[in-house]
């Protein structure tokens, strides 16, 4: 079957099977593999993308849902964003796996909420799981890009 | 888009390391990398050995001043593959702003550490000892760099080797003022035939340290953050396969696959390959394979031993255990003294029996492999994520029936390891379904995999006994550990920096035939909770401050008790807690290092849901190579384990594990984490110590010791989960 849908800002045909998911759609087919599989079913937050602006877990998304739609993923952002920056500087990542899906859970929040309190923040970031326990820095690189606005 | 690259086989490569892009590679001989390790010996040498003109490569100076640091070590976190490369950088006189590191080939000879000097090299990653281990063996091949650039200008310049010096990446020569950067002299410098043995003497004094200790932000962290960072999982090859496996739900049995004809017929799959412990399916996208394994209809044999094992009734079992005089499967670890006669003669005893659950690693990155074998037949490459590089690349061979030399191992990032990544099993998966198809395979473990077929840390009971004089001395400690696991279930049971005159420590295995394996700390985790929270027993029966009754067992110890009255300091133990909580502190020595922790907790009873609020922790590791990521893995550890200690348990029915995904084994999320980690960590000059599993040891204690603070009962089994503590709470 072929889907076409934008992704980071491209227009894109893609041919695959009818039970297509969007995360190995993203990873296996596009080769876009900063999206991650952690669970499998919207339990961890590795897989968060972007789906018409909205943080979504790839891993719950038939690629039937995605057609003419944009999806926007880790690689989108580019390496200069705010936030990515900010987790360099706060050195977040211990093994990494975690945490393009905690970059584009935060990057969705400071899009709704250019000032959420920290109660925001931790609500918001609950579902993203990080087994190197690195919250701390997480919640440090966010609310420092908060203070710099 | 990013591609994923092969690099040619090992011993091509190597060769055009050597001769490659007109910069200079140092070559150092593997006896010379390792001075205080010993030659390698003829029966040592493996037919498998790279022959003796093999040389060692940790650095490549190009032309343009950039320099490539090897990395022999597992990346997953911890952050070595930035502290070895500090090492070295640091004694070449590196700028550290050209500095580049890639993953060393998987040649253990050339790059593997010595333990103790003794044997063949090992590539292996665990108990957190690589830096301490390479240590001395990665300063000395980084001077012996810098020696071989200051002779060659030397040599060009015509002036004594003593009168030049080194900035970072430059050769100075003072008395003419000239000076000459390191990439102009990879364009002439020639490797001499010989390299002088570095002594430790040469070597840089902690003062002169310029990288070391200093803040050094890791090479590997901002691929961690644009999603450029390689993963085995992440490995996309031109025509790629998936396979997924349905393994035995109860470890040993076998599988009798029912519907074979039909699962070969369904979309996409490809092959059908049974296996010993399973059944794998490859199909030609991951939606396929595992489509494929949910269709599929397996009998399992009965009859394997795990069969007979419930977790629920396993403590009745351990306590029986426990009382036994004799125990056929008995380690002594320490017998000191006479524990027992000394116990008869107390003025007060003691005695507690403490319990830990089984915990999963969770690592998140499930486990995975990407195996290509080569359309002959004859030679192969894997992708992996592994803390055992050389072990998986022999098994990978032994699998294929290659030679080791004719498998081509590329090391990739772990999403985490916490142990269960030093076992191959995995990576001789992919390699055993690789064999059928001949097509680059990516073998993918689901969550439930992962859960499943976990290895985990083992369950076990304590039983402690102490004795006091009339002095409220402790007199006598014994240590009765019964469990599963056997060699997993002793490490942190001793008590080096306690004074106790009296002391019987041993560990009682049981066989049920299930899967353990080394987990963050291994048994210091249970075992440093029981002997942390024990002494707290002891010092409320004897009305005595925990920080007091430490520091009196310490007196042997002094580097021990300042990391205990620091932390106290930090948390300034003595003040009271704010109303509704309270502190509670642990001390642990870990590969090395040594950590008091203090944690200050609140609970809702309604609940029993305990809460950690602030955590503060001290930690003297010796010479800390890279302070901001010991910071790092501090908070990390405490984390880590605050989420093991309130929440984690794998139980077993029936040999079958019962918790498959996230939804029922949890880990503690954001907004469960401490509103604070303070980190101490202790000006040392001696030798560094491993970081890396540290503070995970404290946690349980600190834990269990706030809880009898706030409410006057005791948490005697991990997890602490809020079942648990209501049900202390009522009882
Ligand atoms: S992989 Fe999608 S939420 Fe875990
Ligand atoms: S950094 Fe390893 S799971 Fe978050």
């Amino acid at each position: 079957m072929k889907y076409s849908f934008n992704v980071n800002g491209q227009n894109l045909e893609v041919d695959a099977p009818e039970n297509a998911n969007l995360l190995w759609t993203l990873r296996e087919r596009l080769q876009l593999t900063g999206t991650k599989y952690g669970c499998g079913a919207a339990l961890c937050g590795a897989c968060t993308v972007h789906l018409d602006g909205t943080p979504v877990r790839a891993c719950m998304i038939p690629l039937s849902m995605v057609a003419g739609r944009s999806v926007r993923t880790i690689e989108g952002l580019g390496g200069e964003h705010p936030l990515q920056k900010a987790w360099i500087e706060a050195q977040v990542p211990q093994c990494g796996y975690c945490q393009s899906g905690q970059i584009m859970q935060a990057v969705a929040l400071l899009e709704q909420n250019p000032s959420p309190s920290r109660e925001q923040i931790l609500a918001h970031m609950n579902g993203n799981l990080c087994r190197c326990g690195t919250y701390n820095r997480i919640l440090k690189a966010i609310e420092s890009v908060i203070q710099q606005r | 888009m990013k591609k994923s690259t092969q690099s040619p086989s090992p011993s091509m490569s190597r060769r055009k390391f050597l001769i490659g892009a007109g910069g200079l590679t140092f070559l150092v001989t593997a006896a010379s990398v390792f001075p205080g390790f010993s030659v390698k010996e003829e029966e040592d040498a493996s037919p498998h050995a790279p022959p003796s003109y093999q040389v060692n490569a940790w650095v490549h100076l190009a032309p343009d001043g950039s320099i490539t640091i090897m990395n022999p070590a597992a990346e997953m976190g911890q952050g070595s593959m930035t502290a070895l490369a500090v090492l070295i950088a640091e004694e070449l006189d590196a700028d550290w702003s050209k500095v580049r590191i890639e993953h060393s080939p998987v040649e253990p000879d050339i790059y593997g550490l010595k333990f103790r000097g003794r044997g063949r090299g090992r590539m292996i990653t665990v108990g957190s000892f690589t830096v301490s281990g390479y240590f001395d063996a990665l300063r000395k091949a980084g001077a012996q760099a810098r020696y071989v650039l200051l002779s060659n200008v030397a040599e060009k310049w015509q002036v004594p080797l003593s009168e030049l010096r080194t900035e970072p990446s430059l050769v100075v020569h003072p008395k003419s003022g000239r000076s000459i950067s390191y990439g102009e002299v990879a364009t002439f410098a020639k490797a001499p035939a010989t390299l002088p043995e570095i002594g430790e003497e040469q070597l840089k004094q902690p003062a002169q340290f310029r990288l070391i200790g200093t803040y050094m932000p890791r090479f590997d962290i901002p691929a961690k953050t644009d999603g450029s960072g390689q993963f085995a999982m992440d490995v996309v090859l031109p025509g790629m396969v998936y396979a997924v496996i349905n393994r035995s739900p109860v470890h040993g049995a076998k599988p009798e696959l029912r519907n074979e004809t039909e699962l070969k017929a369904a979309e996409g799959v490809l092959e059908v390959v049974k296996l010993e412990h399973g059944v794998g399916v490859i199909a030609d996208s991951v939606e396929a394979a595992l489509a494929a394994k949910k269709q599929m209809q397996i009998e399992w044999s009965k009859g394997a031993k795990a069969y007979e094992y419930d977790s629920e009734s396993a403590p009745q079992t351990y306590r029986a255990i426990a009382v036994q005089e004799h125990y056929a499967g008995t380690s002594v670890l320490v017998s000191q003294g006479d524990a027992q006669a000394a116990l008869a003669k107390a003025q007060r005893r003691f005695e507690a029996d403490y319990l830990n659950d089984f915990v999963y690693h969770a690592q998140m990155e499930p486990l995975n492999a990407v195996v290509s074998v080569a359309a002959d037949g004859r030679s192969a490459e894997v992708w992996a994520g592994t803390q055992a590089s050389a072990g998986a690349r022999s098994a990978v061979a032994e699998v294929l029936g290659l030679e080791v030399s004719q498998v081509h191992f590329h090391p990739c990032y772990l999403g985490g390891g916490f142990g269960r990544r030093s076992m191959s099993d995995y990576i001789e998966e992919a390699a055993h379904l690789a064999k059928h198809i001949r097509r680059p395979l990516k073998l993918l473990w689901t969550r439930e995999d992962d859960v499943q077929y976990g290895a985990f840390r083992p369950m076990s009971l304590q039983r402690m006994q102490a004795g006091v004089d009339a002095e409220g001395k402790l007199t006598t400690w014994s240590h009765c550990i019964v469990g599963t696991g056997n060699r997993l279930l002793g490490s942190g049971a001793r008590n080096p920096y306690y004074d106790i005159p009296n002391q019987q420590i041993e560990v009682r295995n049981v066989e049920h035939g299930i899967r353990t394996k080394h987990w963050r700390a291994v048994g210091h985790g249970p075992n440093k909770f029981a002997i942390e929270a024990f002494l707290d027993e002891i010092a409320t029966a004897l009305q005595e401050d925990p920080v007091q009754l430490r520091l009196r067992l310490m007196k042997n110890a002094p580097r021990a008790a300042a990391v205990l009255k620091a932390a106290a300091e930090m948390a300034q133990w003595g003040r009271a807690a704010p109303a509704g909580r309270a502190r509670g502190l642990a001390f642990a020595e870990r590969s090395g290092a040594l950590v008091a922790g203090i944690c200050e907790i609140s609970l809702k009873a309604d609940t029993g849901k305990i809460r950690v609020h602030h955590f503060w922790a001290a930690v003297d590791a010796g010479i800390v190579v890279q302070p901001e990521n010991t910071l790092a893995q501090m908070e990390g550890g405490i984390v880590h384990g605050i989420s093991s200690v309130l929440h984690e348990r794998i139980t077993f029915s029936k040999g079958q594990v019962q918790q498959s995904n996230f939804h029922n084994y949890s880990l503690l999320r954001m907004a469960d984490t401490p509103e604070s980690i303070a980190v101490h960590i202790m000006p040392s000059s001696e030798k560094p110590a491993g970081i890396g599993e540290a503070s995970l040891p404290v946690v349980g204690g600190a834990i269990a010791n706030a809880f009898a603070a706030l409410t006057g009962k005791r948490l005697r089994h991990l997890p602490f989960t809020p079942e648990r503590v209501q049900q202390v709470l009522e009882g």
